[in-house]
């Protein structure tokens, strides 16, 4: 992974002092809440409903053992033992003290890892594949281009104040495990016809209020223009975005209102004056980075071990867990293994200082010392031997992140929600542990295959509702929660937004509507077919009737 | 009150501002609306003194992109810290259409900006606080590393990288 040198640590720790610099004049309130927020928020400190939220970095979601144990330790001591990672391959922490901030960061520091404008309107972390580099089906690894973006956009002079926040999601696989259709930018690589690789280049896809799935600006781009490229879209976003209303201020606004047609126009034009003069990607800058992400050196004679091992196992869940949750490595005798943090009745995401450390440690183990987190809020080891999967699997389960679920029902991604969010309307957290309990049955899973059930807590839809198969967004209904269901969603390469399914339900009623919803897709789908698949076929109205008219005689499933 | 820092020193501003309607006197440098501009651009260039133009944040410099020659200064406002369109402004009125007096920034100037604003290409500033001096040297304190090259020419990491590695060759 990549390693910070004396140029990336001189610049964080000066980030850092001039954070601590910051904090102590609000504290002696030379600062005001108002002039300190935009300055605590560029450093990914949020105000929650009972403390300080941080939010941390992980680029492009690699992590190193390392890097785990500094979190359980922040974890430990100046949060209540436990971390929440997110749907943009962050780790937040939810009971941080303003006065500990400084410190936290000077200890992130240390390990490599910052909080620089994991907030703020600027550009964000920067989120890729979570296989990168080890996928079996990718084309080429991303990261060095995630790599050169991240240190593009860290303190850019130009584009530190832009109309609202700006994230970048980049892939190397045909397949698109990214969600880079939901975006301000999505770079998904594929080979023109000569078979050069490059990137299509998708440009005002979103969630929140106002969901939107990319468009394709630019249909192919060489890897090594990919800065200039991004830079004429923020220059021409920076210049036209609309600044007098937040919630119409997100580049997919600005591309909806003009056009693909006439923004693709005007980044072409300002492409066109910016690519004989802008920056140009150093070759040798570029082979440093890609130096970064050698991949290990793998065992040869891996190739000739046994490709399915059981050693000793006859036990189905083991079966089930590496149906769900092992993946083909791009190297014979390797598998990739996601660790689900999504066990019956948990908070999705959430982990706890002890068991980052056992992670860490198993990590070193067995993965070559690193890990990945996805957008789906699970962590993957991506560079295991499979013969030494039964051990690992034993030793994960009895860590509880063995649960044979991934891309099932019950790996539920969940946005913390009214329980610490200042900005939610519901919470989303139990519903997601009552669902979690009710697809708790292996052979259920397993049976109903692959379903997204993805919920918010409000419209700003951070838990990716509108991608979900099954979308959950919380609603305020005269001070009381309620839930509002949508059908159909995708974050895949084949991306589609759910269609809202009806009224909203009161919690209570939550769990009984989806398990209508998912018996009538097991009523209607044909042969190995999907949810999204059945649901795309037959439409929205069986699944309306079983849920608002379970009493009628014709649509009834029982 | 507001005092004005330029190339790192406070200066005096021998500008008066024009806007609107206000009458333009024969003689003293003048700062002016770009409508001021528009309207009355021929008077104005008639004059022997100093002219400067004010664009509020929506007005794009490409507008003057022509006139750059008659202007001593271009000052870009903030209305709101948050607006952040003076940034591209600025950039572009040094590298692409080649303006080399000064660049003033004014409006909601605060001391977080100043970096970014000295990396595009602004050498002025409109600061308010009891000492902006030592603002600005706290400013350019901050940071001495920059992953992108700027307006300002200082050396990206990425060519201090490979500077040092072909120096240790």
């Amino acid at each position: 992974m990549y390693r910070y040198d004396e140029f990336d640590r001189t610049l964080v720790s000066e980030r850092v002092a001039q954070f601590r610099r910051q904090v102590a004049r609000r504290l002696t309130g030379e600062l005001s809440e108002d002039q300190f927020k935009p300055l605590r928020l560029m450093n990914g400190l949020y105000l929650q409903l009972h403390a300080y939220m941080l939010r941390i970095n992980v680029p492009y979601g690699c992590l190193s053992s390392a890097q785990l144990r500094a979190l359980a330790r922040i974890a430990r001591r100046y949060d209540r033992g436990y971390g929440h990672f997110t749907t943009r391959q962050n780790i937040q922490f939810n009971w941080i003290a303003l006065a500990d901030a400084p410190d936290i960061m000077a200890d992130l520091a240390a390990v490599e890892m910052n909080t620089m404008q994991s907030s703020g309107n600027c550009v964000r972390n920067v989120t890729a594949d979570h296989y990168a580099g080890r996928a079996a089906d990718e084309i080429e690894d991303p990261r060095v281009w995630c790599e050169l973006l991240r240190q593009y956009s860290i303190l850019n002079p130009e584009f530190s104040y832009l109309p609202r926040k700006f994230k970048l999601a980049l892939t190397g696989s045909p397949h698109d495990r990214a969600a880079v259709a939901v975006h301000d930018i999505g770079l998904r690589m594929y080979r023109d016809e000569q078979g050069r690789p490059g990137f299509e280049v998708i440009v005002g896809g979103g969630q929140g209020r106002t969901p939107a799935i990319g468009k394709t600006i630019r249909q192919w781009i060489e890897p090594r223009h990919i800065i200039l490229y991004v830079e004429a879209i923020l220059r021409v976003y920076n210049l036209y975005g609309r600044r007098d209303n937040i919630y119409k201020a997100r580049i997919k606004i600005l591309v909806t209102a003009l056009g693909i047609d006439r923004f693709r126009e005007l980044v072409d034009a300002e492409w066109e004056q910016i690519r004989a003069t802008g920056p140009v990607i150093d070759d040798a800058e570029r082979a440093r980075i890609q130096a970064c992400f050698a991949p290990p050196d793998y065992d040869r004679a891996a190739a000739g071990d046994d490709p399915s091992p059981a050693a000793g196992i006859s036990d189905p869940a083991y079966d089930a867990w590496l149906r769900s949750n092992v993946v083909a490595h791009k190297v014979a005798g390797y598998a990739i293994v996601n660790l689900s943090l999504k066990a019956p009745g948990r908070v999705p995401g959430d982990l706890a200082a002890d068991k980052m450390e056992r992670v860490a440690d198993l990590a070193d183990r067995f993965s070559c010392g690193e890990l990945r987190i996805n957008h789906r809020q699970n962590l993957s080891f991506v560079d295991v031997r499979r013969r030494d999967l039964p051990v690992l699997w034993r030793a994960l389960s009895t860590l509880e992140l063995a649960t044979p679920n991934i891309g099932l029902a019950s790996d539920i991604i969940a946005c913390p929600g009214l329980d610490y969010c200042s900005l939610a309307n519901a919470r989303s957290i139990p519903i997601a542990q009552d669902l979690s309990r009710h697809f708790a049955d292996t052979d259920k899973l397993q049976q109903v295959g692959s379903l997204t059930i993805n919920i918010s807590g409000c419209m700003n839809a951070c838990g990716h509702h509108h991608v979900g198969n099954i979308g959950i967004l919380g609603v305020d209904k005269r001070g009381a929660e309620f839930f509002q269901l949508t059908l159909g969603g995708s974050a895949d390469e084949n991306p589609s937004l759910g269609d809202r399914l009806g009224r909203g339900l009161p919690q209570a009623d939550v769990p009984a509507a989806i398990e209508r919803i998912v018996d009538a897709y097991l009523a209607l789908r044909g042969d190995d077919e999907t949810f999204l698949q059945t649901y795309r076929r037959v439409g929205i109205e069986p699944f309306r009737a079983v849920v608002y008219e379970p009493q009628g005689t014709t649509r009834q499933v029982a | 009150m507001t005092t004005l820092i330029k190339d790192g020193q406070a200066a005096k501003d021998i500008y008066l501002r024009i806007d609107g309607d206000d009458p333009i006197p024969d003689g003293g440098a003048l700062l002016v609306s770009l409508p001021v501009w528009q309207d009355h651009w021929q008077r104005l260039t008639r004059r022997p003194d100093p002219i400067g133009v004010v664009l509020a944040s929506h007005e794009h410099p490409e507008v003057i992109a022509d006139d750059l020659e008659n202007f001593a200064v271009i000052a870009l406002e903030f209305p709101t810290f948050r607006d952040g369109r003076a940034y591209s402004y600025a950039r572009l009125l040094r590298d692409r259409y080649g303006f080399s007096g000064e660049l003033r920034a004014i409006g909601d100037v605060l001391l977080e900006q100043l970096h970014y604003m000295e990396r595009v290409g602004f050498n002025a500033f409109e600061l308010a606080g009891d000492d902006p001096l030592a603002e600005l040297e706290t400013a350019r304190g901050d940071f001495s590393v920059w992953y992108q090259g700027a307006v300002d020419g200082r050396r990206p990491a990425s060519v201090l990288r490979q500077a040092r590695t072909s120096a240790s060759k």
